[in-house]
C-alpha cells in the first residue's frame, strides 16, 4: 500500500512533466495539423538554458535565495526558449504551409537532428549532472515491509512540479477560453483560409502557438533538471515521444486531454517500473501508443473523425 | 405503366421494378447518434431500369449510396442485390436466416449487402458507384484509373502478383483485353484521345464522364450514380443523358441514381423515389412523382423564406420538378398551376380532415388584435404552409405551442410532412417564439 | 532615396535590408546567447560556466552580414543575382525527363565498374572509396525499399529500421548458431522474416491514416529496439551479436592462404578482393530491389498501391480489398529492408541496436522523401548528396587548416545533415525529382507532374 501510494505520487510528478510537454504537441497538431517533431527538442534546449541560467546567477552573480532563483530562472528560460520555438517554426515550417504535407514533417525531423546536434557541438555530449536543489518533504505514511520500513513522502520538488503545472494548466486554458488570441486559435483549427478573410493574422496565430508550446515545454525542461539532476542533449527525443504519445491518448487537439493523458503515461510508466521491469519501461508506453491509437484513434477527451466519402 | 405510391393503392399490375429488382432496399435505417438520417425507408431498384432518388438537400439521399455501398454499416434493415431474373426470395430468405453473406442461386445470385465490406460489394456483388465529389486517382493518367478499376480481373490473371513477376503469357493476354475494354469505354465517354493525360488534368465535365466510365469497367450490374450531372453545363448534361441511356439499351447494368437535375431526373428515369428527412414521401415513374402534392410541398416547404409571391412560387415548382418533363408532356411552364393546386388542397382541407390519424388542432375564426404571428418564423415552415396553417385557423405560435402529440401526428399528416414536425421541434419553436413575443411585425400576406 | 523613382518597392529599400538584417542578428544573440556565449561543463566542484564572447560575436557578425548581403543581392532587390541561375536551372528543369534517362543510364555504367575505377585511379584509397560507395548502395536499396511503402502506397513509416534490425538480427543469429548457414542461405530467410514481421506490425495499424500511422510505426521501432537492448539471453543486450560470418565466393573464403579466394584463382592475396565482392552483393540486391520494383509498378498491385496513395475510398468502391494491399506493400518493403540488414550484419560481422535507432529511419525517410516521393533515380541522387556528402566531410583536410589542427569537421556531420534536411525541403518541397512516369500507356508516354499526385493517407 505504502509503495502504492509513492509511485502514486511519483508518477503524477513525471506525467505533470509529460503533460506540459504535450500540450505544446497538442496545440500545434491542432492549429497546423503537423506533428512537430522539434518539440522535444525545444523541451531540451529549456532545459540546457535553465540550467545555464541557475549558474549564472548562483556562482557568477552569487544570489543564494533560491524562491527568488527559481523563479528568475523560470521566467528567463521561458522567454529565451519561446525566442527557439518562435524561430523554428518561421525557418523550418512557415516557408512550407500550404505545401505539400509530408514536407513539414521532414523539416521537422530535421530540425530536431539538428537542434539535437547543435547542443551537442555548443556544449558537449556528455551529461550536466546538477545536484539536488531542493529537498527535504512531508512524510505522509510510514510502515513496514519485509524488506524494512518504508516511508511515503511528497517532497516538496514534487510539491513544486505539480502546483506549478496546475496553475499554468489554468492559466493557459484562461487563455484560450476568454482571450481573442485562443478565439484566433480556434478559428485557425477550423478553417486557417476564412479566419484569414475574416482579418485572423493567422501568421502570428501560429507563431504565438509555437511560442506557448515552447514556453510550456522550457518549464517542463527546468521541472525535469530539478527532478532528475541530469541533462544531456538526448533527452529530448524519448520525452518528446512520449509527450506526444500522452497528447494523442488525451486526444490530440484537447488542452485537458493533453495534461490527463500526460498524467497517464507518468502513471503507466512508474508503475510499470515499479511493478515489472525498468527496462521495458518504454516499451510500456509504445504499446499503450499503439494500442490506444489503433481502438481509440480520437484518444480519450477528443473529438471522434467521421469518414466523409 | 401505372403508378405504385405509398399514397395511393396499386392499380392494376405491379410496377416492373417491383416484379423483377435488381436491388431491394427495405427497412433500413440510419442514424449517428441520435440524428436519424434515414428512417425505415424501402424501395425497389428495377432490373435494366433507370431509377433516380430525388430529395431535397440533407434528405439522406448519400447516406442511402453509402449503406448499398457498404460505407456505412446501415442501423437496422436489409439489402438485397440480386444476379439473375426473379425476386429469387427463398434464397434471400435462408440467406438471411444463416449467417452467410451471399449465396448462388438457380437463376443467378443473392447478395445481403449490409453484411459486406465495401470492397466486397463491388468485387462480388457488382455493384459500382461514383462520388458526389468526384474522386479519381488524379495523379494516375485516364487509362491508368481505368486499369485500377479492374483490378481484381488482371489479380487473378497475374497470379496474384506472383505470375506477372515472371511474366506469364495469361498476363500479357489479360492485359490487352483490360486495355481494349478501356478503350471500348474511352471511346464511349470520349475520352479516347486524353487516354494518356493525367485525370486531374481534365476538366469537371471530363472527369465525370470518367468516373463513370472507371466505374463500368468492373463491370457492375448496378451503377450507383451520385449527382452525375452536378456542375456540368446543359450540353455536357445532355450527353451524360446519352451516356446513361446507353448503358441501359447496351449493357445489363441498372442505374441508381441522385440528381438535382430535374430535367435529367425526368428525361431517363423509369422509376423515381423521393426522399425528405430520411423517409419516403414518393415511389413511381415520373408523371406520378411530378403530380404528388407531397413531393411539391417538401420542396416547397423547405425552400421557405424566399417565396412569397404566386408567380415565383409557380415558377420554383416548375424548376424543381416540371421543367424537363413539362415539354414531354405538353404543358407549358407558366400553366402548372402550382400555387393554385396547393389553394385548392387548402380548400379541401375541411373534407380531408377526417382522414388524417391523430386529432385536429382547434383553430381560430380569425387571427387576434395585432394580426397573425408570421408562422414562418418557425423553422420549416414556407409560405405555403403558413397559408395552410391559417386555413385550419393556426395563426399565432401559442397556438402551435399548445399542440399534443395527437395533434402534431395529426397536422404531419396534412402537411404530408410525416414524423417531420417532430424532428424540426415546431412546438418547442414555437414556445420560444411565443414567449420573445416577436414576428409581429409584418404577419403573413 | 528621394531622387528614386516612386516605383521601388519600400521592402528593397537599403534601410529595410539593414533592418532585417539587424533583426537577425539580434535574434541570433538571443537564441545563441545560452548556446554559444555560455558553456557549461563539468569541472570540479560541481559545474562550472565558461564563456566564448568571441564565439558569440562572431556568430552574430556572421547572420548580420549574411543576411544582409543576401538581402540586398538576392531577397530584397529587384535584380536578384541568383535570377540567371534559376532560369537556368528552369530550363534544366523541362529538360530533365531525358536528363533523367540519361542520367540514370550512366550512374548504371558507372556503379558497374566502380570497385576498378578506384583501383585503378585511387590507389591509396581505394578501400576507403569502395567501403563509402557500399555504404550510400546500402542506403540506396533502403530508400528502395521504403519508397515502395512511402512512394508508391503512400504509407508514411518512421520505423523502417525495425526491419532492417530483424534482417541484421535473422541472420546474425541463424548464421552464428548454425554453421551450414552461409549467407546465401540466410538472406531469403532473413527477407522473409522480415516480411512476416512487416504484416504482424502492419496488421493492426494499416487503418490508421497519415500521421497516426507514422508515430505508431515510430513506436513499433522503438519497441523492436528496446526489446533487442534488453532481451540478453538471445540478442546479447547493448553488447550486440559478433563474429558474424563473412560471405564466402560459392564456398571460397576471402582469407590468406590455400583455399582462399586469391588462391584459387591463382590472384596475389588483396583485402581489397573482399571489399569489392561486397560492393557487388550489395549492388546486386539493389538492383533486384530496382527492378522487382518497376515491374510492380505495372502489375495490378502496385497500380493499385499508387491508387491507394491518390484515393482510398475510391479503391474501395472499386473492389480493391485495401488492407491487403496495404500489408504486401509493408511486407514487400520490409523483406527488402531484411535483405539489406542481413548485408549490413555480414559487412560489419557486428551488430549491436545502436546501429537502427530512430534516426537511422528518419535518414531512410529523408531520403526517399529528398529524392522526390516514388522516383528510382531520385533516391539515388539524394543518397549520394546526402550519405555521400556527409561522408566527404571526414576528407576534408583544408578545413583544419582554416580552424585550427584541433577541428574535427565529423562532429558536424550530422549538424550539417539536418541543415541540409531542412534546406532541401524548403527549397523543393517535391523533392528533387517530382514527376511521376504512367505504369501503362496507350499512345505517347507523357510525364505527370508533381502538382497532380496526391502524397497519400490523409494529406
Amino acid at each position: 500500500m505504502e509503495y502504492f501510494v509513492q509511485q502514486l505520487i511519483n508518477g503524477l510528478t513525471l506525467g505533470s512533466i509529460y503533460g506540459l510537454i504535450a500540450i505544446g504537441y497538442t496545440m500545434v497538431y491542432g492549429i497546423i495539423g503537423m506533428i512537430n517533431f522539434a518539440h522535444g527538442d525545444i523541451f531540451m534546449i529549456g532545459s540546457f538554458i535553465a540550467l545555464a541560467t541557475f549558474l549564472v546567477l548562483t556562482t557568477v552573480l552569487g544570489f543564494a535565495f533560491l524562491p527568488v532563483v527559481l523563479l528568475i530562472v523560470l521566467i528567463v528560460s521561458m522567454l529565451f526558449t519561446s525566442a527557439w520555438g518562435w524561430t523554428v517554426e518561421r525557418l523550418a515550417y512557415r516557408p512550407l504551409r500550404g505545401s505539400f504535407r509530408l514536407a513539414p514533417l521532414i523539416t521537422a525531423i530535421g530540425m530536431s537532428i539538428v537542434l539535437q546536434n547543435f547542443v551537442q557541438v555548443t556544449q558537449g555530449a556528455r551529461v550536466k549532472p546538477l545536484p539536488p536543489q531542493i529537498q527535504g518533504g512531508i512524510t505522509l505514511m510510514e510502515g513496514n515491509t519485509e524488506n524494512g520500513a518504508i516511508v511515503v513522502q511528497l517532497s516538496y520538488m514534487q510539491i513544486i512540479i505539480i502546483v506549478t503545472t496546475l496553475v499554468l494548466m489554468t492559466l493557459f486554458t484562461l487563455l484560450i477560453s476568454r482571450t481573442s488570441l485562443g478565439r484566433a486559435q480556434r478559428a485557425c483549427e477550423q478553417d486557417r483560409k476564412m479566419a484569414s478573410l475574416l482579418g485572423v493574422n493567422v501568421d502570428r496565430t501560429i507563431s504565438l502557438t509555437f511560442v506557448m508550446g515552447a514556453a510550456l515545454a522550457s518549464v517542463a525542461g527546468l521541472m525535469f533538471l530539478l527532478l532528475y539532476g541530469v541533462i544531456d542533449f538526448y533527452i529530448g527525443f524519448l520525452a518528446g515521444v512520449k509527450a506526444f504519445t500522452a497528447a494523442v491518448l488525451g486526444g490530440i487537439g484537447s488542452l485537458p486531454g493533453a495534461m490527463l493523458g500526460g498524467l497517464l503515461i507518468g502513471l503507466i510508466e512508474v508503475f510499470w517500473s515499479g511493478y515489472f521491469s525498468v527496462e521495458y519501461k518504454d516499451v510500456a508506453a509504445f504499446s499503450i501508443l499503439a494500442i490506444v491509437l489503433i481502438f481509440l484513434p480520437s484518444g480519450l477527451l477528443g473529438k471522434p473523425e467521421v469518414e466523409k466519402v | 405503366m401505372s403508378a405504385a405510391a405509398i399514397r395511393k393503392p396499386v392499380e392494376g399490375a405491379p410496377a416492373k421494378w417491383d416484379e423483377d429488382p435488381v436491388l431491394t432496399v427495405e427497412h433500413l435505417t440510419m442514424r449517428f447518434g441520435g440524428l436519424v438520417a434515414i428512417n425505415d425507408l424501402s424501395f425497389n431498384v428495377g432490373r435494366g431500369q433507370i431509377t433516380a432518388l430525388i430529395g431535397p438537400n440533407g434528405a439522406g439521399k448519400t447516406t442511402v449510396f453509402n449503406c448499398v455501398t457498404g460505407f456505412y454499416k446501415p442501423t437496422e434493415g436489409r439489402i438485397v442485390m440480386r444476379h439473375g431474373p426473379g425476386r429469387q426470395q427463398q434464397a434471400i430468405d435462408t440467406l438471411t436466416q444463416g449467417g452467410l453473406k451471399w449465396q448462388a442461386t438457380g437463376e443467378g445470385a443473392v447478395f445481403l449487402l449490409e453484411r459486406m465490406p465495401d470492397f466486397e460489394i463491388s468485387h462480388q456483388a457488382k455493384v459500382a458507384r461514383t462520388f458526389q465529389n468526384i474522386r479519381l486517382f488524379g495523379g494516375m493518367t485516364v487509362l491508368e484509373n481505368l486499369l485500377v478499376a479492374q483490378h481484381n480481373v488482371l489479380m487473378r490473371a497475374s497470379g496474384f502478383t506472383l505470375g506477372g513477376i515472371v511474366g506469364i503469357p495469361s498476363f500479357r493476354k489479360a492485359e490487352k483485353e483490360a486495355i481494349d475494354k478501356a478503350v471500348y469505354w474511352l471511346e464511349q465517354v470520349h475520352l479516347i484521345e486524353r487516354a494518356d493525360d493525367p485525370a486531374g488534368d481534365l476538366p469537371y465535365g471530363a472527369q465525370r464522364r470518367l468516373e463513370i466510365a472507371r466505374a463500368m469497367c468492373t463491370e457492375p450490374q448496378l451503377l450507383c450514380l451520385d449527382e452525375p450531372a452536378a456542375g456540368l453545363n446543359p450540353r455536357e448534361s445532355a450527353e451524360l443523358n446519352e451516356l446513361l441511356q446507353f448503358i441501359r439499351a447496351n449493357h445489363e447494368t441498372s442505374i441508381l441514381l441522385i440528381e438535382h437535375d430535374m430535367g435529367v431526373v425526368m428525361e431517363i428515369s423509369d422509376h423515381i423515389v423521393v426522399l425528405d428527412y430520411g423517409v419516403k414521401i414518393s415511389d413511381g415513374d415520373a408523371d406520378f412523382v411530378r403530380n404528388d402534392p407531397s413531393v411539391i410541398a417538401a420542396y416547397l416547404g423547405v425552400e421557405d423564406e424566399e417565396i412569397e409571391a404566386a408567380p415565383e412560387v409557380a415558377s420554383l415548382v416548375v424548376e424543381a420538378i416540371g421543367e424537363g418533363a413539362a415539354k414531354q408532356v405538353g404543358i407549358k411552364a407558366a400553366a402548372v398551376p402550382a400555387a393554385a393546386a396547393v389553394a385548392e388542397t387548402a380548400a379541401t382541407a375541411d373534407s380531408e380532415a377526417a382522414s388524417h390519424p391523430g386529432k385536429r388542432p382547434s383553430g381560430l375564426a380569425a387571427a387576434r388584435e395585432g394580426g397573425p404571428d408570421r408562422l414562418t418564423r418557425i423553422k420549416g415552415v414556407g409560405p405555403v404552409n403558413e397559408k395552410k396553417l391559417n386555413g385550419l385557423g393556426i395563426w399565432h405560435f401559442d397556438q402551435v405551442a399548445s399542440w399534443k402529440k395527437a395533434e402534431v401526428e395529426w397536422v404531419g399528416s396534412y402537411l404530408a410532412f410525416p414524423g417531420r414536425i417532430e424532428r424540426e421541434e415546431w412546438v418547442k419553436q414555437a414556445k420560444a417564439l411565443a414567449k420573445s413575443g416577436k414576428g409581429k411585425t409584418g404577419g403573413a400576406k | 532615396m528621394s531622387t528614386v523613382s516612386t516605383n521601388v518597392n519600400p521592402e528593397n529599400s537599403f534601410q529595410a535590408s539593414i533592418k532585417d538584417a539587424l533583426l537577425a542578428a539580434f535574434l541570433t544573440g538571443v537564441l545563441g546567447f545560452y548556446f554559444l556565449a555560455l558553456r557549461t561543463d563539468i569541472a570540479p566542484g560541481g559545474l562550472a560556466v565558461t564563456t566564448r564572447w568571441g564565439l558569440w560575436f562572431s556568430a552574430i557578425a556572421i547572420v548580420f552580414a549574411g543576411r544582409l548581403l543576401l538581402n540586398l543581392f538576392v531577397w530584397r532587390t529587384d535584380k536578384p543575382v541568383t535570377r540567371g541561375l534559376l532560369s537556368a536551372s528552369a530550363g534544366v528543369g523541362t529538360a530533365l525527363p531525358d536528363l533523367g534517362k540519361w542520367l540514370g543510364r550512366a550512374l548504371f555504367a558507372f556503379a558497374v565498374i566502380l570497385p576498378f575505377f578506384f583501383i585503378i585511379f585511387f590507389p591509396g584509397q581505394q578501400r576507403q572509396y569502395i567501403d563509402l560507395a557500399i555504404l550510400i548502395m546500402t542506403y540506396i536499396m533502403l530508400g528502395w525499399g521504403l519508397n515502395i511503402v512511402v512512394g508508391l502506397a503512400g504509407l508514411l513509416d518512421l520505423g523502417y529500421v525495425a526491419f532492417y534490425a530483424v534482417g541484421a538480427y535473422s541472420f546474425a543469429l541463424l548464421s552464428t548458431h548454425y554453421e551450414f548457414i552461409g549467407f546465401w542461405t540466410a538472406l531469403p530467410l532473413a527477407g522473409l522474416l522480415a516480411a512476416f514481421w512487416g504484416v504482424i506490425l502492419g496488421f493492426p495499424v494499416l487503418r490508421l491514416r497519415g500521421d497516426y500511422l507514422a508515430i505508431v510505426t515510430l513506436a513499433f521501432g522503438e519497441i523492436i529496439r528496446v526489446v533487442l537492448l534488453n532481451w540478453y539471453e538471445f540478442t546479447g543486450g547493448p553488447n550486440g551479436i559478433s563474429g558474424i560470418p563473412k560471405p564466402t565466393f560459392f564456398g571460397l573464403e576471402f582469407s590468406r592462404g590455400e583455399g582462399g579466394f586469391a588462391d584459387f584463382f591463382g590472384l596475389e592475396f588483396s583485402t581489397i578482393h573482399r571489399f569489392v565482392y561486397l560492393y557487388y552483393i550489395i549492388f546486386l540486391l539493389a538492383i533486384i530491389t530496382n527492378i522487382v520494383t518497376m515491374r510492380l509498378r505495372r502489375l495490378p498491385v502496385g497500380r493499385a498501391w499508387e491508387a491507394l496513395r491518390e484515393d482510398e475510398i475510391a479503391c474501395r468502391s472499386l473492389g480493391i480489398n485495401t488492407t491487403n494491399t496495404k500489408l504486401t506493400a509493408f511486407a514487400i518493403g520490409a523483406m527488402f529492408g531484411g535483405f539489406a540488414g542481413s548485408f549490413f550484419a555480414t559487412r560489419q560481422g557486428f551488430i549491436s541496436p545502436e546501429s537502427f535507432t530512430f534516426l537511422e529511419s528518419a535518414i531512410i525517410l529523408a531520403i526517399v522523401v529528398l529524392g522526390g516521393l516514388g522516383s528510382q533515380i531520385g533516391v539515388v541522387i539524394a543518397s549520394i548528396v546526402m550519405i555521400g556528402g556527409i561522408e566527404m566531410l571526414r576528407n576534408i583536410g583544408f578545413l583544419s587548416q582554416i580552424f585550427g589542427p584541433g577541428f574535427d569537421p565529423t562532429q558536424y556531420r550530422m549538424l550539417i545533415f539536418g541543415l541540409a534536411m531542412v534546406l532541401i525541403m524548403v527549397w523543393k518541397p517535391r523533392g528533387l525529382i517530382s514527376t511521376r512516369e504512367p505504369s501503362a500507356v496507350l499512345k505517347e508516354k507523357k510525364k505527370i507532374g508533381a502538382d497532380m499526385v496526391a502524397q497519400g493517407e490523409g494529406h
